[in-house]
């Protein structure tokens, strides 16, 4: 890793650099009430102030609607055509946070175990990821109870923390992110002396732990805690949608006459439909089973099948719900919970 | 570069069986020569049929591995994508991805008796293997076919059944549910468990193979049991709702367990492991 510093007034000017060197950058961007990665001409339209955007930085690997082919009917002939992997752009996400950077690798996780996505890989790795180190968090971020943490680099080509108020440091954890710096390197000093980061730090208190919790809902299928945490719950979605590490989607049709796209959209396990056979048959038939789902999925089936859980206690999912489901504290009550 | 996992091979139908009322049968060639050369499969493996402009629909492959110049599915038109399947006709072309999911350890039961019991729409999964079975016939023991639908014209496959019937080295007993009979219906008349009851299976050195709706399993199961057979002697498919076949998608989980990674194909020791979710 290699470690420097950076005049705070001078990342504007870097930015503006990037912007003219990457086909695409998405940063937080804000409209009305509400903040998201949205592609970014100028550093001026960046809200630097953003804790975290309402919806996760996923989209930028898997969209929420992604064309997987197009077919054109011809009589009794059909013909598929692929996108072509150019119309891919390089992208830098500029200004996201640790537990966006940390999302990456659960949503990698599923779409490579076994067979490869090449279409979410693509897009993958033609990301570089800058996240800013968080200087404050709000009361939904629970991060360093599952592992992670405002400054952790996990995932982050790069990462900036704010020192004082001239210097942020600069962290370049790959080559990706030695590039960006390659763009306009006399603004970079290598380090002097060692900087107290931490110190800068939001301070998230540890709640719980993701293995604790792994292991209170694995033996908790039956529990009545699904039905009377989920009692409230709408099945609307919200939570998934919004989940940097939510990757259920639907396969779907756009058809126009004799051609159109097969598209892979955004899908989540709290809607009653998703799991319901053609028959009308359903094998989760209640709001309690799909949130069981949810919550096993992310700390259960996920850890235990692809080595990686599937939160990164951004706290999006707490924020985004319309009737104040709050994850973490419904965490804190598994964990302090007797199940058997 | 890898290839696009959801891009399917095109097909064309080369013939369609009408089975039942709302039942076809496609067989299906590869339009692409080498493709079909390439492809292989294994008895009970599913795949992702597409009707282009409608989507796609998943189910069993029906034919076997044995017979390899084509795939075969059977399906009863009901939703968007099965009727959209259920519109083609001969000659048109049609999506196919696959083959997903495990398969029967048909090796390890060489040597055995097998017992098979299907309801309805589920004969064509068990098709695949009965017929894996009757191709290598020396192998195996005794076949014993229970086969059971709503009424007779609900019966699939009845020129399989036709077939299977005139043959002594297997012992095929039909039924329809009470009520479901014709004037001049020669099998059965009651519900799959009670018929294979009735038919008292001997478990000696025996595999039963289950595939059915849900119900159906659930009550034969019991039978199987009363009937002494034993729960690593005993596989069943699962037909969770599926969309991508390749685990990513999320749909199809029966706790941990991934029905298109780890199954369809389950013994009855696992199921008995496994969340009640199906
Ligand atoms: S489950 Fe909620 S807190 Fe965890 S990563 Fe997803 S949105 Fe963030
Ligand atoms: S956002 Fe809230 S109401 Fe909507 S599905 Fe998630 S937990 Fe339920
Ligand atoms: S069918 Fe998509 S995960 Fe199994």
């Amino acid at each position: 890793m290699e470690k420097y510093i950076i005049k705070t007034e001078q990342i504007d000017a870097w930015l503006k650099r990037i912007i003219e060197s990457v086909p695409r950058v998405l940063a937080p961007v804000s409209s009305g009430t509400k903040t998201e990665f949205r592609r970014i001409k100028s550093p001026e339209e960046v809200n630097n102030k953003s804790l975290t955007t309402t919806v996760s930085a996923k989209a930028a690997a898997f969209p929420p609607v992604e064309t997987l082919f197009k077919y054109q009917k011809d009589g009794k002939d059909t013909t598929l055509t692929e996108d072509s992997f150019d119309k891919y752009p390089e992208t830098v996400l500029w200004h996201a946070r640790s537990c966006d950077a940390m999302g990456f690798s659960p949503l990698s996780a599923i779409f490579d175990w076994d067979y490869k996505d090449n279409i979410y890989d693509e897009r993958r790795n033609k990301l570089t990821i800058v996240t800013f180190a968080c200087n404050q968090s709000d009361e939904c971020c629970f991060c360093t109870s599952v592992g992670g943490g405002p400054g952790n680099v996990e995932g982050s080509d790069i990462q900036l923390t704010m020192l004082n108020a001239t210097d942020t440091l600069v962290e370049v954890m790959t080559e990706k992110g030695q590039k960006l710096v390659a763009l306009l390197p006399d603004i970079f000093q290598p380090l002097s002396e060692e900087v107290d980061k931490e110190a800068v730090l939001a301070k998230i208190p540890v709640q719980f732990t993701k293995e604790e919790i792994k292991e209170h809902v694995s033996n908790a299928f039956d529990s009545p805690v699904w039905k009377r945490q989920s009692a409230r719950c709408l099945g609307c979605g919200a939570c998934a949608f919004v989940c940097p590490t939510c990757a259920c989607f639907d396969i779907q049709e756009d058809a126009h006459g004799n051609h159109g796209r097969r598209l892979r959209c955004w899908d989540a396990c709290g809607f009653s439909l998703f799991t319901q056979h053609t028959s009308g048959y359903n094998p989760r038939p209640t709001q309690a089973t799909r949130w069981r789902q949810r919550i096993l999925h992310k700390f259960s089936y996920m850890p235990e099948r692809l080595g990686v859980y599937g939160c990164t206690g951004c706290g999006r999912c707490s924020r985004a719900c319309p009737v104040d489901m709050n994850l973490q504290e419904h965490l804190i009550s598994i964990a302090n919970s007797n199940h058997e | 570069m890898n290839e696009n996992i959801y891009l399917p091979h095109i097909m064309v139908i080369d013939k369609i069986t009408v089975e039942a009322p709302g039942v076809k049968t496609f067989r299906l060639k590869f339009q692409n020569e080498e493709e079909g050369k390439a492809f292989q499969f294994r008895a009970g493996n599913f795949a992702e049929y597409s009707a282009f402009g409608e989507g796609e629909s998943t189910f069993c492959i029906a034919s076997a591995p044995t017979r390899k110049e084509y795939v075969e599915c059977t399906f009863r038109h009901a939703g968007r994508v099965t009727s959209g399947l259920n519109r083609l006709e001969e000659g048109q072309t049609m999506g196919f991805r696959g083959p997903f999911g495990n398969s029967f350890p048909i090796e390890e039961w060489k040597g055995k008796n097998i017992l098979f019991v299907a309801g309805g729409i589920a004969l064509p999964p068990m098709r695949c293997v009965i017929d894996n079975v009757l191709d290598l016939r020396d192998q195996f023991g005794d076949v014993t076919i229970v086969y059971g639908a709503k009424s007779v014209a609900d019966l699939v496959y009845k020129e399989e059944l036709a077939e299977w019937n005139q043959r002594s080295d297997v012992k095929l007993v039909t039924t329809v549910d009470p009520g479901g009979e014709t004037p001049d219906w020669k099998g059965e008349v009651g519900f799959v468990p009670n018929v294979l009851d009735s038919v008292a299976p001997n478990s000696d050195n025996t595999v039963a193979v289950v595939c059915g709706p849900p119900i159906m399993i659930k009550f034969t199961f019991p039978v199987l049991e009363k009937h002494g057979f034993k729960d690593e002697n005993i596989y069943t498919t699962l037909e969770n709702r599926m969309k991508c076949g390749v685990g990513k998608c999320g749909r199809c989980n029966v706790g941990k367990m991934y029905v298109c990674k780890d199954g369809p194909v389950f013994s009855k020791v696992q199921l008995n492991d496994m969340a009640p979710e199906f």
